[in-house]
Formats: C-alpha cells, structure tokens, sequence
C-alpha cells in the first residue's frame, strides 16, 4: 500500500502545475541546460506528462530509454541526495523549476527556524519524503519571562500534519515549543519507525506524554530532554519501554524533575547495549550511578546525578562502591556532567576519566578553585567546559593553563543578581584569552568587566564565532577607567573576522553599535540589553549587518525612526524582538503596512490596555501565512 | 493608601507562602491594581500577573543613569528587574537548597486562568490532567471523563448538587453500585466525592481528582454529608 502512495505521488509530481514560489519575486525560471527547457517554461505540466512508469521509484537508478528529461532529472534527483546543508538546497531549488521539484522531493530533513513563518499544510504541500523535522518555536527572551505564558507556538497543528503526511518520519527536535501530552500520544502513534525525539526549552506535557513515547515507539534511539519542564503526573515512564533488547543509544532526562524507579532504570540500561548517552536527574543517588555504571561500562557521555553520599549511608557508615574503578572502566567516556548536590571530595573519582574528556559540565556544581583545580589539570583534550563562577578567576586561570583545545567556555552565575560582589571577572577573561588560543564561543556572566581585557580576547582569540558577555550589572562602565564598554566590543567585531553571534551588555553608547554595524558583516544574532543612546545605534546595525537574522532588544532607547531604517531587511531576517524600548504603535502599524509579508506581534503583558504611548513589546518576523489565528488575547497582530 | 480602599485590606490577613522577601512585591511600593498579584507564585516561572507589574515598574526609569561606583546592597524588590540577568529559571532554581519535591505543587504552568488539577482512575495506566475551568457544570466534566477514560462508565454523581447528598439513602445506592465514583482532595487535604459542593466552589478548592469504584468510596459518604451539612 505505501508502495502505491508513491507512485501517485509520483503522478501528481508530473501534472500538477507548478505551487507557488517560496520567495516573493518568483524564482528566474532560467533554461540553463537542455534538460530543463522543457519543464521550466510551461506551468501546465503538459510537455512531460509521460509519467514514470508506475514501478519506478523516484530514486531508482537504473533508468528507461525515455526521453532524455526523463533520464536526467531521475539524475538530478540521485545527485542532490547528497546535498545534506540545507542552505544548499535553498540555492539548488532556485535554479529552475525542474530543480526545484527535483530538490524538494529528495529533502528528507525539514528544517523551520520558525513556526508561524509557514504552516504545515504548506510544508507538506512541498516537500514529500520529509525523514527528518526540526521545529522552533518561541523567541529566546520568551526563556527570561519576557513574554507571558500561552503566547502560542503549539507543537498541535504540525503533528496533525505531520501524522498524515509523512508515515516514514523518523526524527523531531522541537525548541521553545509548546507540546501536550496528547501532542506525544499522536507521535508516539503516528511513526512506526520513530528513531529520535529531541526536546529542548519545551513545555506544556508531562511524564504522561514521555509514557506514549517510551511505550509505543519501538525503534526509539533517542529521546533527548534538554532544559524542558515536565510535569511530574507521577507515571512510571521508565518501566514502559518495551521489554527485551531495546535500540537506545541516548537518554537524557536530566531537566525531568521527578522521581525515577531505579529499578526499572536499571534493567532498561542492562538490555540496551547500544546506549552511549546516558543523562540522569538528581533523583538518581551515587550509589544508583554505580550500578549503572557498572552496567554501562560503553557509555560516551554520562551525567550524573545526586553527586554525593546520602546522609542514611554515611550514619550507615555502609562502605563505599569504589568508584574510582567504576569511573575507569569507562574507556570510552569523553562527556561528563550533572555533579548535582555535590559533595567535592567525590570529584576524584573522576580522574581516570579526564585525560580523554573533551567536554566537561559543571554548571550545577558549587565547586572552589582548589576543587577544581585537581581534575582539570588532567583535561588536556578539553573542548567544552561549562561552569559557575564559584570557581573564581583562579580556576579560570587553571583552565587556561591546561586546556590548549578548549572551544567554547561557559560561566554561569551562582548567584544571579546585580549589585553583588562577583567572584569572575576581567581576570578570568584576561587569563582564558591567553590560554585558550582556539576558543570559538564564549558565555560569560561577571559583575565587573574592562575594555584592556575583551580587546585582548578579540586579539588573542582569532576563532572566536560567539561572544556573550553578561555584565550583570546594568550600564556598568569599565570598572577600571570609568568609560563605557564601547572599545571592548568594538575590538571583538573588528578583530574576530568569523564573528556571527553577539550579545553586548555594561554601558554602551550608539559608538559601539557603529562598530557592530561597520564591522560586524557576518553576524546572523545580535543581543541587546540596556543599551545604547538614541535612534541612531539601531540604525547602525540596521544598515550595516547584512546577514542579521535574529535581533533581540530590550530596555533601550530606540523608537520609530530607527525601526523603520531597517525596512531594507526585515524580510531577510527570521525575527525583530524590542521590549520596553522607544516605539509607539504607530510606528509599528507604519512597519506592518509597509510589509505585508510581515506579522508584527504587539505583546502586552496580561490584560491590561497599554496605558503608555510606548508599545511593550514587539516581536515580528517573516512569515508566508499571514496573521495567525492562535494568538491570545495580550498578542495585539497590527495590519 | 487608596489602594487598601480598593482592597478591602484584605492583605493583612491573607495568606502567604513561601519565604519572607522572596519575590513579594515590598508593601511600600504605593497605589496597585491588583493586590492579589501580591501573592507569591507556586508556580517555578513568575506568573503573567507578576511580570507584569516588574515590566511596569521599570518602565518608568526610562534613563536610568550609569552607575559608577556600586550601590549599597538594595532590598530586591527595588533592583530586581524581569529576565535580567538572563538565567534561566531552572537555572536559578536547582541551585537552592531545598528543591521542591515532586509531590509539591507544579502543575502545569497553563494561563492565569487554567485550574489544572491530575487526575487519577483505579485501574489505568496513565494519569491525565484536566483544566478546571474548561467546564461550567460537573455534567461537563464528567462528560470529559468519560471520554478520556472511556472503556469506564462514571456513576451520575450529585448532579442536582447538593440535594443528592441530603438524601442519604440515594448516595449509599449509588455507592454500592459497580460505576466508578469521581472524588476529590480538596483544600484541607480531605477527601471528598464530586458534587458536593456547588460547581464554583469545587474548582476552587479541588486540587486534584480521583476516580474510584463505587464500593471504596462509601468511607467518604458520611465526611461528605458533614461538610455539607456544616457549609450550610
């Protein structure tokens, strides 16, 4: 039956007339070879109506003495299979028509930056034999409580879709979406051969939806919880993956704040010989990791939980798993994290492993500089380390002079708010630039900052493609010369030539975002904070990033005029985000009616009419459908 | 304060939880709308309401001057301004001592206006959850129910409301049926059958529900008609 599905697809392919371009001027329709002449004028369809015949598959390659079109374009099909970037396939697709056909029946991973810029049905409508489906739904800031709850981006309409167009779907990844428990039953049932699930900064289910999909998708490889909530509906997920050898090779569910039955944990580890990603929640003690440890000796990434002794088995005085052991059997270990609850002293267990970490996670772990210090003076191949600031300048400093290879470095704050005394700072930065020569991204939250050291990153740290400094404190100048932050990030986008992700904080004058719009030509996400004098710094970037796609704005000064200098581009770019800045809902009503290919969201927050002249927030982007007919009462779409 | 008119004073005598200090907007902040916003979250993400006021409130320092030299340490209501810095919640959270315990409230963070409460039946796998405050009548409800754990028939319980379990002999009928009998744990931590109370009332205090054989839920006949007969 599914075998007939295709062959009438394959006709329809044939008579159908051409859809709608994807772009708004439509696609040059340019007869470049031979093979295309008779396809690309006519939107009748009618020169090659000769259909393939019925028991050739689209992709075969054997081929019929047919017309020489015919030969070609099953050519041109087989060849862009191996066009995986999907950035290539947009160009392919636009070469001519017969290309597009070719390109949009041979994509098998959909990608939609965002979910309201084309809907399901069209989707569907284009792309046929789709594998593979990434989805994104709400704005970044939407994590910080800028945007109130229920604003949409409801996983619901897609997976209606999705069930009835593509049987074969083998893979999601949702983030910032919006999922019900009902969303996860109709998955669960929708794709017999349902490999992966990947759900990250989602919301809305509970461990009920994660019972349908550990229950009914047989062929489950992954299913990958990162920093999504779940609601603890207190069901016992984990029993529920069928019995006997299971396909795993990833779970994570480190963020599921619920309690697990170990038991079951423990079998499910016991029969899955191919799990290599195993993230627990700190409902899982040490002495639980043991004996999974034991189990799993072929795990590559690993979190832990609970890292540390229960208070009942050190009055116990029970002796101790040797963990050191359990750690070293370990061979293939390159991935550590969780260290939650930790109890420092335990850290040495891990030293067999460190030689081979490449990444190494200990942002949930309160540790000291001196705790620190032993286990990454071992952590010569590391790539990745996240960490909270506990660890001081001092441990930074003790990264920097071990971790030739580090690539990206994050440091969160332990304790998260201004106008405290920081434990990271110009310092650290100073001594990872030195240190670190090949970083390429950089997260890092400080209390106090100074221009000498991101100028010396900018020219230490050539690689640098994301730079995120977080000065906690809002308009801090450069603690040590009193100015603002302008040079420092000034240097970063003149000297890191591969630049394309910014967020700026501390005090900024529009001086800094001419800097970012002169110099910053390959910034796709731009993050501004408190920032900025007059109309003029947005316009700076505005007029001067072309390849802006994703700017986020709050709290600064910069209103009607400067929105409208970036008309040029809006349509180029996946989103425009700007609360509590200067704009008036005139000016956004001016933006709307100039762009009607753009949906521009007014949010206010809650019920209440806006009482200011300022709009609240602004949140527009690119879309092909138009206005869409979930938004809730406090999203106000200007036309 | 105008805003006590407004109120009724019912602050002073309203419920708290949670500790001191801990994102209660400071009483002297002045003339509010809506004093019930005042309540602390149970929820981990501040509610819409909660934002709201945070946005409002630093809003109106649209120029904030730049700071030289560090402040003085500043009650947090004061300086604490929504999403910034920019850590997420579990981020925030999971660094406190005490973690909240999965029994604890953390139902699903719906609207303002969504009551979601759990909800059990004996026998089925799988817990659902249900929004209070998609119904207007317990028809409505038990119509939905029904279709969500639909191979069970749910006994017609109290539909007249209160008349029913005024009649003693028609509850223990019904009770000593096969149908399966909705309850409900309510505020006190009680126990109580569905229907004993009017509707309004009902989603208010109901925190989560349970379906049950008929024959269990005898036990909660005579604490039902108690509370009835005591809320008259």
């Amino acid at each position: 039956m599914r075998q007939d599905l295709t062959v009438q697809q394959m006709s329809e392919d044939d008579d159908r007339s051409p859809p709608l371009d994807l772009r708004c001027g439509a696609a040059p329709s340019i007869n470049r070879a031979r093979n295309c002449s008779g396809e690309a004028v006519s939107g009748s369809g009618s020169s090659t109506s000769s259909s393939i015949p019925a028991s050739v598959p689209v992709t075969v390659t054997e081929y019929q003495s047919q017309y020489p079109d015919q030969v070609l374009e099953i050519v041109l099909e087989n060849v862009l299979q191996f066009l995986t970037s999907r950035r290539d396939r947009n160009a392919a697709s636009l070469v001519c028509k017969s290309w597009w056909r070719a390109e949009a029946l041979t994509r098998s991973e959909l990608f939609i930056g965002n979910c309201y810029a084309v809907s399901p049905d069209r989707a569907r409508g284009r792309f046929r034999r789709v594998r593979s489906v990434v989805l994104k739904g709400k704005p970044r800031f939407a994590d910080f409580n800028l945007m109130p709850p229920d604003w949409g981006a409801h996983f619901g309409p897609w997976v209606c879709v999705l069930a009835n167009a593509y049987p074969w779907l083998e893979k999601v990844y949702l983030k910032r979406m919006s999922i019900t428990d009902d969303d996860l039953a109709l998955l669960a049932e929708s794709f017999s051969g349902f490999k992966e699930l990947t759900l990250v900064c989602c919301e809305g289910f509970g461990t009920c939806g994660l019972a349908f999909i550990a229950s009914k998708c047989r062929q489950l490889r992954v299913l990958d919880l990162i920093e999504t909530e779940v609601t603890d509906d207190e069901v016992d997920w984990i029993s529920l993956f069928p019995e006997g050898e299971t396909c795993l090779e990833s779970l994570i569910f480190d963020c599921v704040d619920c309690a697990i039955n170990f038991e079951a944990l423990e079998k499910l580890v016991a029969r899955s010989p191919f799990l290599r990603k195993l993230r627990l929640n700190r409902h899982v003690s040490i002495r639980q990791l043991y004996r999974l440890m034991v189990r799993a000796p072929q795990l590559t990434h690993l979190g832990t939980g609970k890292y540390g002794p229960s208070e009942v088995a050190q009055r116990q005085g029970d002796t101790e798993p040797d963990y050191i052991a359990a750690f070293a059997a370990c061979k293939s270990l390159v991935c550590l994290s969780g260290f939650r609850e930790i109890t420092p002293d335990y850290l040495s267990a891990i030293y067999p492993v460190c030689a081979n970490l490449t990444s190494l996670n200990f942002s949930y772990a309160t540790i000291t500089a001196d705790q620190l210090k032993p286990v990454i003076c071992n952590c010569h191949k590391l790539q990745i380390f996240w960490a909270l600031d506990s660890i001081c300048d001092e441990g930074l400093q003790a990264v920097a002079a071990t971790c030739k290879e580090l690539r990206e470095l994050r440091v969160f704050p332990m304790n998260a708010q201004e106008d405290v005394e920081g434990p990271v700072s110009e310092v650290g930065l100073q001594a990872i630039s030195e240190g670190c020569r090949k970083l390429q991204s950089i997260l890092y939250f400080c209390q106090r900052m100074t221009n000498a050291a991101v100028i010396a990153m900018s020219s230490n740290c050539l690689e640098l493609e994301v730079f995120r400094l977080c000065i906690m404190g809002r308009h801090r100048p450069d603690h040590a010369t009193g100015e603002p932050m302008d040079e420092g990030f000034g240097a970063i986008v003149r000297n890191c030539r591969k630049l394309t992700r910014l967020a700026v904080s501390g005090l900024l004058t529009d001086r800094a975002f001419g800097y970012i719009g002169k110099y910053g030509k390959l910034i796709r996400t731009l993050s501004v904070a408190f920032a900025g004098d007059s109309d003029m710094g947005l316009k700076y970037v505005l007029e001067g990033c072309p390849k802006l796609q994703k700017l986020e704005i709050r709290d600064s000064p910069f209103g009607d005029a400067a929105l409208r200098s970036g008309l040029h581009h809006y349509y180029n770019m996946r989103f425009l985000w700007m609360s509590s800045c200067r704009l008036t809902r005139q000016g956004c009503q001016e933006i709307a009616q100039a762009m009607p290919r753009l949906v521009v969201e007014v949010i206010r927050s809650d019920d209440e009419e806006e009482t200011d002249n300022y709009v609240e927030t602004l949140y527009m982007y690119r879309s092909l459908e138009g206005p869409r007919h979930d938004a809730p009462k406090f999203v106000t779409i200007l036309r | 304060m105008e805003a006590l008119g407004l109120n009724m004073g019912f602050e002073e005598t309203e419920l708290r939880l949670g500790l001191p200090g801990n994102r209660v907007l400071s009483e002297g902040e002045g003339a509010r709308k809506r004093g019930f916003s005042e309540t602390v979250d149970l929820k981990l993400n501040l509610s819409s309401k909660d934002t709201s006021e945070k946005v409002k409130s630093f809003q109106k320092e649209k120029n904030p001057l730049p700071r030289a030299t560090d402040p003085p340490a500043k009650p947090p209501a004061k300086t604490q301004v929504v999403g910034w810095p920019p850590v997420r919640s579990f981020r925030k959270n999971m660094l406190g001592v005490v973690q909240k315990s999965s029994g604890e409230e953390s139902d699903m963070a719906g609207g303002n206006n969504a009551a979601f409460v759990k909800v059990s039946m004996d026998g089925a796998p799988y817990l659902r959850k249900v929004d209070l405050r998609m119904y207007n009548t317990y028809q409505d409800l038990y119509h939905a129910l029904g279709k969500m754990f639909s191979s069970f028939t749910i006994g017609n319980c109290g539909s007249q409301g209160m008349k029913d379990f005024m009649n003693e002999s028609k509850l223990m009928d019904l009770l000593n049926g096969s149908d399966y009998v909705p309850t409900y744990e309510d505020k006190d931590g009680d126990w109580m059958l569905v229907g004993d109370v009017p509707w309004g009332m009902f989603v208010e205090s109901c925190k989560r529900l349970r379906i049950v054989k008929g024959t269990e839920a005898i036990g909660l006949a005579p604490r039902a008609m108690e509370k009835c007969k005591n809320r008259r």
